[in-house]
């Protein structure tokens, strides 16, 4: 095999694979911008005849959208930040504050990964509806406030800390408290991007337990909001469409934006795990 | 405050959070599968009768039970090896030194990764669609007859493990090509000084190479795939003919849609019992497997 057609085949299924991955979401695209019943067509249409905004007024104005879509900023916010201190702050003591039983504290936790998120939702439930957080923002957002993966990940990377760093601080009279906003967080301020993507992606694409715990439809959030829509309008493909892209785009956005992190963040959650 | 007193105090918000949010409801799901905990014990906890095993033993006489388990192991067994594939397929191709614009291929292949899935799977759903879709469109051209990909039973699995494969292979992507770049350039040297094929090469270097990446990585794909939920929810809502009822989805219609909680909770533990024993016995065989090779060498 010569290296010119070695080098076409590699960059043409290179291409292809490419070209599958982004199709789906091109064609949501162009099919947000075709007006009602374009889509419905012979041969299927690639590109709107004459584009139009007619389906995400009709999202916005009639259906709701702009009330699921704050509710998924709101509650994938929420999340994220409180995610973030609790899990910065238990990773860091995992990492660098000597107590007894750390180790097998810390081993306990990562062997309840094994355990599936679903075998607690049941019970998680009733926990919720005795607390009278059943269909509320916080019923979404308090189970979601400290996670593993996040405690494990903080603790991988503030392992290289150095300890004369915080000895220093302490033999100069600084608290623990402010030995860890003024020298550890600015330390670790890599991986709490990182992480910060990971728990506001996971937030706002989750389906199942918002679907339970979410029972009326002035919480909803995009996922569910968007279910509960196909099963209404099926038959408006070009609506669907324009749901799809206000679900997918923000979080697509942020993927582009912060790239690099995310997935050295994917990296150090696993190969070094 | 001494470091010692300051560590629980910054363990305490997240602890208390797993605690009181994940380990309390997980002993409570054990005790909730051996009571009959249903509407009527949603209404008064007087209702409540403890039936032991009973829930566990009901639910493996159920051939709905049954159903739900071999869509998921089908869903399992086809999806993991074709997902971990084209991960490593990909993975190679972007790690070939004859490919061009490497960070636009990686992050076009690992786009559908960060979508949402109910999205993506409404996307699907439309392209599937029998008389209007573009995957019909598309093999029409090539002279096949429409499938009903979404509303024949012996299609709709597999319509949905394409779907995942689809959405997922960029995540193990990106791994597999950590491993890659990982294996140091010498061995592959070393092999084509002495005549190796591109074939031999992958065979005897790549893949022992890659061997603990490979073992974890099929694991927590193993893992993932069991909780098959949202895409037969919002593809085919379990249909047609409850060929895509996966274990979840028969626990969410247990549980929340027919309030039988301690049953939901009985399938909750299967899965969880089945989904332990199918990954102990991966680790086992590949250890074994290991040590095999050791032995022979």
């Amino acid at each position: 095999m010569s290296p010119r057609f070695a080098r076409a085949v590699v960059n043409g299924l290179l291409a292809g694979g490419a070209a599958v991955a982004l199709f789906p979401l091109l064609w949501m695209l162009s099919v947000s911008f075709m007006a009602p019943g374009e889509a419905s067509a012979l041969p299927p249409p690639l590109l709107p005849a004459h584009p139009t905004l007619h389906n995400y007024r009709e999202l916005f104005v009639h259906a709701g959208m702009g009330r699921y879509l704050l509710n998924s900023l709101l509650v994938s916010s929420a999340i994220t930040v409180l995610a973030l201190a609790f899990n910065l702050m238990a990773g860091y003591a995992f990492a660098k504050l000597r107590f007894a039983g750390r180790e097998r504290l810390f081993q306990a936790l990562i062997g309840a990964l094994v355990i599936p998120a679903q075998v607690a939702m049941l019970p998680l439930f009733l926990l919720l509806k005795y607390l009278g957080l059943v269909n509320s923002y916080a019923g979404v957002v308090v189970p979601a406030m400290a996670s593993v993966f996040g405690i494990f990940l903080v603790r991988q990377y503030a392992r290289a800390i150095p300890d004369e760093l915080l000895e220093a601080a302490r033999i100069d009279g600084a608290g623990e408290g402010r030995i860890f906003v003024q020298i550890v967080l600015p330390l670790l301020k890599p991986i709490m991007v990182t992480l910060a993507i990971f728990t506001f992606l996971a937030a706002w694409n989750d389906f199942l337990w918002p679907l339970i715990v979410l029972t009326g439809q002035e919480h909803y959030t995009l996922p569910i909001g968007l279910a509960s829509l196909a099963r209404e309008h099926w038959q408006d493909s070009e609506l669907m469409m324009a749901g799809s892209v206000v679900t997918v785009v923000p979080v697509l956005a942020l993927f582009l934006a912060l790239q690099r992190y995310y997935l050295e963040g994917l990296l150090l959650g696993s190969v070094k795990g | 405050m001494n470091p010692r007193h300051a560590a629980w105090l910054f363990l305490a918000p997240a602890l208390l959070v797993l605690g009181v949010f994940f380990l309390l409801p997980v002993i409570a799901a054990l005790a909730l599968s051996l009571t009959d905990y249903d509407l009527y014990a949603l209404a008064d906890v007087r209702n409540l009768r403890f039936v032991a095993l009973g829930n566990y033993w009901a639910l493996l006489q159920r051939p709905l039970f049954w159903s739900a388990l071999g869509h998921t192991v089908y869903f399992v067994a086809v999806g993991v090896p074709l997902s971990m594939a084209a991960s490593l397929g990909a993975a190679l191709l972007l790690n070939s030194p004859l490919a061009r614009c490497k960070p636009f291929f990686r992050t076009a292949l690992f786009a559908p990764v960060v979508t949402t899935v109910v999205a993506v799977a409404v996307i699907w759903r439309y392209l599937f669609n029998t008389k209007y879709g573009m995957a019909n469109y598309a093999l029409g051209l090539l002279g096949v007859h429409p499938v009903d990909w979404l509303g024949d039973p012996h299609w709709a699995m597999p319509t949905i493990i394409a779907f995942a494969v689809w959405k997922n292979f960029g995540y193990n992507m990106v791994i597999f090509l950590a491993g890659l770049q990982a294996i140091p350039a010498d061995l592959y040297e070393a092999a084509r000084i002495d005549g190796a094929s591109a074939w031999r090469q992958f065979r005897h270097i790549t893949l022992p190479m890659l061997g603990p990446t490979l073992l974890m990585v099929g694991i927590l794909t193993v893992s993932g795939y069991f909780q098959l939920f949202a895409e037969p929810y919002v593809m085919t809502e379990g249909g047609p003919l409850q060929s895509t009822t996966s274990v979840l989805y028969l626990m969410y219609e247990e549980g929340f849609k027919w309030w039988n909680l301690g049953s939901a909770s009985a399938v909750a533990f299967l899965l969880f019992a089945i989904m332990f024993a199918v990954t102990a016995l991966m680790l086992r065989l590949a250890r074994r497997g290991a040590h095999a090779d050791g032995e022979a060498a």
